[in-house]
């Protein structure tokens, strides 16, 4: 069960109040009809489904209802960072990765 | 490979049963191979024995990171049928379900396919439409079905709450008499044994870190114990790392992983003799011949790798196994476990081609892999041993999410698997 902090209710709620919605910063073509099938699927339906660092899309479904960011590890699901829509993560891949290194 | 038998299980019990053959050899992979096929599950290893068997190709290795049929393979809920409503996926599973009749004599192993019928509940009247609707499709490609009501049922399954008591009354069923269970773990080990026995390389404790990738064409992979291995063609069989494996060839699939949760209880008396599942109340049960109650439902709802889930996905399973049986409301649960299933966004695998030449995969499955198993291999193989889509495995080609032919199975897949 996620313990998760919604940046709208800036309180901690528990997982059941939320909504998962998918992978996060896909950003609808500007021009939807001059998309190649390729282009348009490509949008619609692939994923980068990392495994690691995800950026994604959350609901506070039965709280605020509202949208927010969530950068999390989907390997050991520790949430590393919430935000919201229209800014940028803090946390991602590369940076884990840079930090790690520098670790050693 | 020794023949297991009656007379043979005799034979050895006067030697007190301390001279059996191996199950299967423990290779040094070669440095180039025919066929790899990345992932020894229930579906990589089916690849590699039909490869073997149909198409007489032999110098393939199998390539686990773990040990054979450790992942979903070991954490499904075993449930076989071919009740699906469109004719492509209908045709797959049908398929399937027509090797697993005779799988047990194919593999001189005990799979312990057990036809004891597959009910799919209805509880609204959209539910029975659907119901009929997919019976009717079923019965047009052939496949057995019937549409049951509740008191059918009630003769069926005595201990199912078949009243108007619960939230959500149980108005109905599909009922497919050949569908049934299979036991996960003999799967693998059954493929695993026959596919050595015709001279695959099984190597375990192997992972791919890399495809290696000359002119846009695969030439093998890298690996983290036994270094580069080539292969003319190579079979990608990965479930819920297949996002990772294309990731690693340049390309991105339509799959999200996510993890699904299953649970047994204590070991009961024999109490239920069938597979009962709803999709509207999020719940699907049967009873291992070991006794235990193998329950499962819903996937979470976020991408996850690492094989456990969420505390009440499974409270909301449990919930909706005591409606349909307040009888259980009382028996213990003994373990509980996640496996990572990718999901399509049209419920259907992916048996394809893909953007780099020689390199396929076999992925998708999401939720209800198990019950393909051998068609899922048998179809592969095909393709692999052709080097395109073979005539069953075209309609599941990655390449559909581009030009829209979508093949769109949620009625029959749902939570039901």
């Amino acid at each position: 069960m996620f313990y998760i902090y919604c940046p709208h209710c800036e309180e901690h709620r528990e997982e059941e109040e939320f909504h998962a919605a998918g992978e996060a910063h896909i950003p609808r073509p500007l021009d939807p009809d001059q998309c190649t099938d390729q282009e348009w699927g490509e949008y619609l339906f692939f994923r980068n489904n990392p495994r690691g660092i995800h950026h994604e899309l959350w609901v506070h479904a039965i709280g605020c209802r509202k949208f927010f960011n969530m950068t999390r590890d989907t390997q050991n699901y520790e949430i590393k960072e919430v935000y919201k829509i229209g800014q940028q993560p803090k946390i991602t891949g590369a940076s884990e990765a840079a930090a790690a290194k520098e670790g050693v | 490979m020794q023949k297991y038998s009656g007379f043979g299980l005799l034979k050895h019990a006067l030697s007190h049963h301390e001279n059996w053959q191996r199950v299967w050899r423990n290779p040094v992979p070669k440095k180039k191979y025919d066929v790899i096929i990345v992932g020894g599950g229930g579906h990589g290893l089916a690849t590699a024995y039909y490869l073997a068997k149909v198409h007489g190709i032999t110098n393939i290795a199998v390539l686990e990171k773990g040990y054979l049929g450790g992942g979903n393979t070991a954490r499904n809920t075993t449930i076989v049928r071919s009740n699906y409503l469109w004719d492509e996926s209908a045709k797959l599973y049908e398929h399937a379900m027509k090797l697993w009749e005779g799988l047990s004599q194919d593999l001189n192993y005990n799979v312990m396919f057990s036809q004891r019928g597959v009910l799919n509940l209805g509880h609204t009247l959209q539910d029975m439409r659907d119901i009929e609707r997919r019976v009717h499709a079923n019965r047009l490609n052939g496949i057995d079905g019937e549409v049951l009501d509740a008191q059918q049922i009630k003769e069926i399954v005595p201990m199912m709450d078949c009243s108007d008591r619960p939230r959500y009354p149980i108005m109905g069923a599909s009922w497919q008499p050949r569908g049934g269970v299979a036991r996960h773990d003999a799967v693998a080990w059954g493929y695993a044994r026959a596919a050595d026995a015709l001279g695959v390389d099984l190597i375990q404790q192997c992972e791919v870190v890399d495809i290696i990738i000359e002119d846009g064409a695969a030439t093998g992979v890298m690996t983290n114990s036994h270094g580069v291995i080539e292969a003319d063609r190579i079979g990608c069989v990965t479930a819920g790392n297949s996002s990772v494996m294309a990731k690693m060839a340049g390309f991105r699939l339509p799959l999200e992983s996510h993890p699904l949760q299953a649970l047994v209880s204590e070991p009961i008396k024999p109490i239920l003799d069938t597979v009962v599942m709803s999709n509207h109340v999020h719940g699907y049960i049967s009873q291992s011949d070991k006794g235990d109650l193998v329950i499962g439902a819903g996937i979470d709802g976020y991408n996850g790798y690492g094989q456990r889930g969420s505390y009440h996905t499974i409270e909301h399973t449990v919930q909706a196994i005591v409606e349909l049986f307040p009888v259980f409301s009382r028996v213990r649960m003994n373990r509980q476990w996640g496996g990572i299933v990718d999901t399509c966004p049209d419920a259907c695998p992916i048996i394809s081609a893909t953007p780099v030449e020689n390199l396929f995969f076999n992925c998708g499955w999401g939720t209800g892999g198990f019950k393909a198993t051998p068609g899922s291999g048998h179809v592969f193989a095909a393709t692999l041993a052709a080097g395109e889509a073979s005539e069953m495995a075209k309609p599941f080609s990655m390449f559909r999410f581009y030009d829209g032919a979508l093949i769109d199975e949620h009625g029959a897949a749902g939570v039901a698997h």
